[in-house]
């Protein structure tokens, strides 16, 4: 597979407070991310760990403070925000938002606000033309004729959530970055929608980057998962893999929290606490030690580089590998 | 089930007037909390869940017209009786927490002075001794370094730990009944299973019950004891809880178990449920309202009052043509 884009050392930094508190907020801190093409990656981690950074980064939504994306081998980072607006590669990477009720412009029919980004992104000029994108987008996603004319306010959440998938591969972009699209959704309208985008993937071929808590919705729809903690990439390892053996800490934590009718009554180790400050954190630690289950002295004084534990499977764990084999290689 | 319920809720019908129309939340529903036990309420958005629970707080707007064949809690009849002295004990003996915690409190007081308030309201505790008391109700949730939290306001405080104040102001007079509505939407995986644990232990180690309101069936069977169905305003299945995930009785039951991701393979191997609810406005609404999302759906479903049949024990379903 080859890579439709190539990050590399991703890393958003913002200015907190003032005078002896002024700090810097690491959002985001040295990211390395490969999508293939046709690929589907899913972000994970908890609120505050940078996925949604990292996935409006990749959107050239935020500036990156430092680091590279390579789009097709062409660095995008280094085009400035103003200048990427009307660069070819906008159309490209298109974006779905959590909220479809935030996220759509009230005073837009839905044909509008599919019409929209067809006219501001493609240069197509001509009306009748727009049209016919506009309607063949509505269609890819089932929303029928009829609804052409309404607003979101006459909409039901899966419908919006549709309008909201419309409007993005309304000009056929090669990268869809979906942040959270299901979570304000009911079950079986869930269901419905990540039917959909399954669908929309194998018959346009388009790559996804798909942030999202839900670890169960993750497993059915991607083929690698990444796993983020405190602006860094902790796990990387394709999906099947991930889940059968996860090789660090933080993520065996995160799938043992996925509620599991199977395990009643049996209480796995919980993760307790929230994670430490992402405000000037510590270079030289590891950015889990303290709240980590297995953690040793070393983790405190030296950081452990994302290493390979496995095919395409890395890890950022000093005792990266199956809970039985590093309970076992501890005490070495 | 020989002892009596705590909560026993029978034929529960409630109107919404509205300008446009009524609309039928509930439509005689039933079921019963036993001590000691985690009941689930699950089903999708506007199925009734949550004005179930307010109806049993009494927490409905004037709009609301209320009718039951019996609401009984402990022993007291909550239909009959002084409403003002009823809403006393409904403070005291049970206690709801909400979805969003950080809008559920006071963002102007710290939340130490808020369970004092409670505390103050509804037990005999003086105010000089409520902080101790607040204090200890802060660690009962292992909210970690209790005594400096109690100074702390909402903003200050991550979503978790807003949440394990909610439920430390709902225990603070140790209600006999807990009603949890979605008190994990919005939080991380981890703070959900810790807060749930906490409500699982509070559970088995108090005399108190719990009522759990959740779209989320992988939830409801981590943490439920029994669960009961809702769709429409109608209660469609109630059921012990592994009963229920390995063998739903309810066509809508079954299609709601096979549309949850953590029930699937793949994503072809989820299921989807055609159509929406209904709207409950309508003055022509089926006698079984899922009537028309159903592929099992026969002349009679329209035409008879539904049965409640028991398939196994403890495990009824309203339906004529279970599965």
């Amino acid at each position: 597979m080859t890579a439709l884009v190539e990050a590399k050392g991703l890393k958003r930094f913002y200015k907190v407070g003032s005078g002896r508190t002024r700090g810097t907020l690491h959002a985001l801190d040295g990211v390395d991310l490969s999508i293939g093409t046709g690929e589907s990656v899913g972000l994970v981690g908890e609120s505050g760990c940078g996925k949604s950074t990292l996935a409006r980064v990749l959107a050239r939504l935020v500036e990156p403070t430092a680091g590279s994306i390579l789009f097709r081998g062409e660095d995008i980072a280094a085009i400035p925000l103003r200048r990427f607006v009307a660069s070819p590669v906008r159309p490209r990477i298109q974006m779905v938002f959590q909220d479809p009720t935030e996220s759509l412009n009230p005073h837009l029919t839905v044909g509008e606000a599919v019409a929209d980004p067809i006219r501001r992104l493609t240069g197509v000029r001509d009306t009748a033309e727009i049209d016919r994108r506009a309607h063949a987008a509505l269609e890819r996603v089932g929303l029928p004729e009829v609804l052409i004319g309404r607003y979101p306010h006459q909409l039901s959440g899966g419908q919006k959530a549709r309008v909201g998938i419309a409007r993005a591969i309304a000009v056929e972009p090669e990268l869809l970055i979906l942040d959270e699209p299901t979570s304000a959704l009911d079950v079986s309208v869930q269901a419905v929608v990540l039917k959909l985008l399954a669908d929309l993937r194998d018959r346009l071929g388009m790559s996804y980057v798909f942030v999202s808590h839900d670890l169960d919705v993750v497993r059915l729809l991607c083929e690698r998962v990444v796993v983020m903690y405190l602006g860094e990439v902790v796990e990387s390892a394709p999906a099947s893999a991930l889940f059968e053996a996860p090789a660090h800490p933080y993520t065996r934590a995160l799938i043992a929290a996925i509620p599991d009718p199977q395990r009643r009554g049996a209480r796995p180790p919980r993760l307790d606490g929230s994670p430490k400050s992402p405000i000037d954190p510590d270079p030289n630690a590891c950015r889990f030690y303290g709240r980590c289950p297995i953690g040793q002295p070393v983790c405190g004084t030296t950081k452990p580089p994302l290493k390979p534990v496995g095919a395409g499977h890395s890890a950022a764990c000093h005792f990266a590998g199956p809970p039985a084999e590093t309970l076992g290689s501890q005490g070495q | 089930m020989s002892a009596p319920p705590l909560l026993a809720v029978e034929g529960m019908s409630l109107d919404f007037r509205t300008r446009d129309g009524r609309v039928k939340a509930l439509d005689g529903i039933s079921f019963e909390v036993q001590r000691g036990e985690i009941l689930g309420i699950v089903g999708e958005s506007g199925s009734g869940k949550s004005v179930s629970a307010y109806a049993i707080m009494d927490l409905l707007d004037d709009n609301a017209e209320l009718g039951a064949a019996r609401l009984d809690f402990a022993g007291a009849d909550l239909l009959a009786g002084d409403r003002s002295a009823l809403r006393g004990m409904r403070g005291r003996e049970i206690s709801m927490i909400f979805q969003s915690p950080r809008t559920a409190l006071n963002p102007i007081r710290p939340v130490g002075k808020q369970i004092e308030d409670v505390l103050v309201r509804h037990g005999p505790v003086p105010r000089r001794q409520a902080k101790e008391k607040a204090i200890a109700a802060l660690r009962k949730v292992r909210i970690p370094d209790p005594e400096r939290r109690y100074d702390a306001y909402p903003f200050e405080l991550s979503g978790g730990m807003c949440q394990r104040v909610m439920i430390a102001m709902a225990l603070a007079c140790e209600p006999m009944l807990l009603i949890a509505d979605e008190p994990t939407t919005g939080l991380d995986v981890t703070t959900q299973a810790v807060i749930l644990d906490l409500v699982r232990d509070l559970v088995d180690h108090s005399r108190m019950a719990a009522i759990l309101i959740t779209h989320d069936l992988g939830l409801a069977g981590e943490y439920c004891d029994r669960v009961v169905v809702m769709h429409a305003g109608h209660v469609v299945e109630t059921a012990p809880v592994a009963d229920l995930l390995a063998r739903p009785a309810h066509p809508y039951s079954a299609r709601l178990i096979a549309a949850t991701p953590s029930s699937a393979s793949s994503v072809d191997g989820l299921a989807s449920i055609p159509g929406n609810l209904p709207n409950l406005l309508r003055d022509d609404l089926p006698l079984c309202r899922f009537r028309e999302r159903c592929d099992r759906a026969i002349a009679r479903c329209d035409s008879d009052p539904l049965p409640a049949t028991e398939v196994a024990p403890g495990h009824l379903v309203r339906c004529w043509r279970p599965l």
